[in-house]
């Protein structure tokens, strides 16, 4: 007995010194894979298609970064995690970077110890409803009962909502997209909350999206981002500048169909320099000079990602809305790569 | 003659403590200790190491903090403006309320199902064994997933009660509502108000005594809970003492004197009363907006947790007590009977006190078991005390380290807090040695 204790506690204590140190950079190198935490399942952003591979708006980020660092989209392997799971697993070292619809807050930054590296979706949280309720505005839904992922910033703005506008209602706490979705679709709740482009996600893997409709009210601002662990810099840095390379990509016009072609050189000085025929930009960041030809060449470029995953051909039918270039009136902005 | 015994007298060496039969348990025994308490603070510190590396200080404030978040089951009143700790406070109210009311129905349950295993039609039997095999050999997190699929699934949706021709209607002279979203039953009211808030007539509730202020533990008790209470526990005493002149009379005279009228009187017939003069009426639940209205709502989640948890539990509770029924020789009930008892009394005066001391101690154990699996209850969304502290309080401050020890310090004292009652009641019924 004695000794079974003992051998327990040091398995324990092995497992405990076996954490991840702080130079994320060359254990990814070293390890030759990316592990990359994602949604459990959540059409569009990060699901695994009919054969088992993990697509989606998120996961084409992670993919990139893969991309960039060890030369291969391939080589990021996804560990789905739960709104609940998903700070753990980050900073016990679990995965290296987190992509999962995670919302940028100030006490996520600095008291939780991560660095968000970036927004790759501006969203809001947003309400779904059926048709047949009739119900036109959030604010008609004084008692209702709503159903609503546990362990998110939208439990907080729900609250939030319904206290400041003197209604009342019932949550109905649940651990994961695929529960809520049941129990909405079943009628044991009135109402789902998520970000609206969640909402939207879910609502296009029902059989009949036409029943349902999302409220025009928008009652937060979520920006999601990839997050990294807080105090590694030279990793936030890989992460920040690969979605900034895809952003810059669409600004710049570089889609993976001309890539190749730009890669020869071009005019454009600051093309050369994201695509690195010209100065030493990946060499800064420790990948190598083709780093960002290599994201870009992933999935290709912002908007390429955009609409092949949530986009308007999409069945999720997502518009750029905030999410458009800065030219274009939206808030995806690249600082320069110079 | 050769002796066995240890050499006596000379002076002490350090070797005998290896070599000497008399030193080696001990020395073996503080080696290990030492080695034991090293390991635990090299793991202490190494945690606080790893803490501070990550920046993260240990502490207990954030308890203090706004929780933010709603609660649906509350059993004292609560609001997101509170703290997490009373947030923990309700979770924990809810943890105990599912333990308590799981570890009476299990009891019932399980009891009954381990006589009629032992029963002698051959299909009672059986179908109780299906039982037992069925619950106890499936983990009972599914049993849990699936009782709530079943009531969301196969109840009707509140709007289903809408409408001129209504899909669904309510039950027991319209005061129940079964719906996929919980049970509305009536509750009970004292006084009857009118539109500007004032009783409407002079009998009405007592209304209640709000205790420790505004602090986070702060509970109101209602004082007409209380007078009932005080009236049933009353009346209770008096049929007792009834109960006890009767038998007096009997062994007297031999004759036991007609007295259940009495004994039931005095304890109804002031309840009644009482009753009426607190105003005492049942409030339906109704049909307004999205949901039920009025009445109390027993949550789904809550429904399926308790049922999944009780009857898993029950199964083994059954076994325990068939065990402990087969346990008394059959000589004991044949001597029993040979002395002219009946079969219900030599059940009730003769197996029975034996066989629950066979019984109680791995009781004691399931009910450990029925309170610890109570936290699998975020599964179907119910908010014990995992579902808050745990839970939305941990995501909310990030303080795994320090949620997670308190949530099991709690575990911790609610179980020993059960063994030590079972304790207490097992020593009174196992056998007494003199």
């Amino acid at each position: 007995m004695k000794k079974s204790v003992f051998l327990g506690a040091l398995a324990v204590t092995g497992m405990i010194a076996g954490t991840a140190g702080a130079a994320t950079l060359d254990d990814v190198k070293a390890r030759g894979s990316l592990k990359c935490g994602s949604n459990s399942g959540l059409t569009g952003f990060a699901a695994p298609n009919a054969n088992g591979v993990w697509e989606g708006f998120d996961v084409a980020l992670c993919r990139a970064v893969a991309a960039a660092v060890l030369g291969d989209p391939q080589a990021a392997e996804f560990v789905p995690t739960t709104p609940k799971t998903r700070f753990t697993a980050l900073a016990s070292g679990e995965v290296d970077m987190l992509v999962r619809n995670t919302t940028w807050t100030l006490s996520r930054d600095v008291d939780l110890k991560f660095t968000f590296t970036g927004v790759n979706y501006y969203d809001g949280q947003g309400f779904m409803v059926p048709k047949a309720l009739g119900v036109s505005s959030a604010k008609e839904l004084d008692g209702a009962t709503v159903c609503i992922q546990t362990g998110t910033t939208t439990e907080l703005n729900l609250a939030d909502f319904f206290r400041t506008n003197n209604m009342s209602y019932e949550p109905v706490p649940i651990e994961t997209n695929a529960e809520a979705q049941q129990q909405y679709l079943a009628g044991a709740c009135d109402v789902y909350t998520t970000d609206a482009s969640g909402l939207a996600a879910t609502r296009a893997s029902f059989e009949t999206p036409g029943d349902h409709t999302i409220l025009p009210e928008i009652i937060s601002k979520e920006p999601l981002g990839p997050l990294v662990r807080h105090g590694d810099d030279e990793w936030a840095d890989v992460v920040r500048w690969t979605l900034n390379a895809l952003v810059a990509a669409e600004e710049f016009g570089i889609t993976s169909t001309n890539i190749e072609e730009l890669a020869k050189g071009t005019d454009n000085p600051e093309i050369n320099r994201i695509l690195g025929t010209e100065g030493t930009m990946g060499e800064m960041l420790g990948l190598d000079a083709d780093w960002a030809k290599n994201a870009i060449m992933a999935g290709g470029n912002y908007g390429e990602i955009f609409e092949k995953n949530i986009g308007e051909s999409t069945p999720i039918g997502l518009a750029r809305g905030l999410n458009a270039q800065w030219k274009d009136g939206g808030l995806q902005y690249s600082p320069p790569f110079r | 003659m050769a002796t066995t015994t240890d050499p006596k007298g000379g002076s002490f060496r350090l070797s005998m403590l290896l070599y000497d039969s008399r030193y080696r348990s001990a020395t073996i025994q503080i080696v290990a200790l030492i080695g034991f308490l090293i390991l635990i603070g090299w793991l202490v510190s190494n945690t606080v190491q790893n803490l501070a590396e990550l920046g993260k200080s240990v502490g207990f404030g954030f308890l203090g903090e706004r929780a933010g978040y709603d609660i649906n089951q509350r059993l004292l009143d609560y609001d997101s403006n509170d703290s997490h700790l009373r947030a923990s406070l309700i979770g924990l109210l809810n943890t105990l309320l599912i333990a308590v009311l799981g570890c009476i129905a299990a009891t019932v349950v399980g009891v009954i199902v381990g006589v009629l295993r032992l029963s002698q039609n051959w299909l009672v039997a059986r179908i109780m064994t299906v039982y037992v095999e069925m619950f106890r050999n499936v983990p009972v997190l599914l049993w849990i997933v699936l009782s709530m699929a079943i009531m969301i699934e196969t109840l009707p949706p509140p709007s289903a009660f809408r409408g001129e021709d209504p899909a669904a209607s309510m039950i027991v002279s319209d005061s129940v509502a079964l719906t996929n979203r919980g049970v509305y039953v009536p509750e009970p009211l004292f006084g009857r108000m009118d539109e500007e808030g004032a009783y409407t007539s002079w009998r009405h509730s007592l209304g209640d005594v709000h205790l420790f202020g505004d602090s986070p533990v702060r509970f109101d008790v209602s004082l007409d809970l209380v007078a009932i209470l005080a009236i049933l526990i009353a009346g209770l005493l008096v049929s007792g003492l009834v109960k006890h002149r009767a038998d007096r009379i009997q062994n007297a005279t031999g004759v036991r004197p007609r007295t259940w009228y009495w004994r039931w009187g005095v304890v109804v017939i002031p309840l009644l009363l009482l009753l009426w003069v607190l105003g005492f009426y049942l409030g339906k639940p109704e049909l307004r907006g999205f949901n039920f209205q009025g009445g109390t709502h027993l949550r789904n989640s809550f429904i399926a947790l308790w049922l999944a948890l009780s009857l898993y539990t029950a199964a083994f509770i059954a076994e325990i007590v068939r065990g402990g029924i087969l346990a008394i020789s059959h000589g004991q009930t044949e001597a029993a009977a040979a002395l002219g008892l009946r079969s219900r009394r030599i059940m009730s005066l003769v197996v029975l006190p034996q066989a629950l001391r066979v019984i109680i101690p791995p009781l004691i154990s399931q009910y450990l078991n029925l309170t610890k699996n109570s936290s699998l209850a975020i599964a179907v969304g119910y908010m014990d005390l995992t579902g808050t502290l745990m839970g939305i309080t941990l995501n909310q401050t990030g303080r795994e380290l320090e949620t997670v020890l308190l949530t099991m310090l709690i575990y911790l004292l609610i179980s020993l807090a059960i063994s030590g009652a079972m304790n207490v009641y097992n020593n009174s019924v196992k056998l007494k040695e003199r």
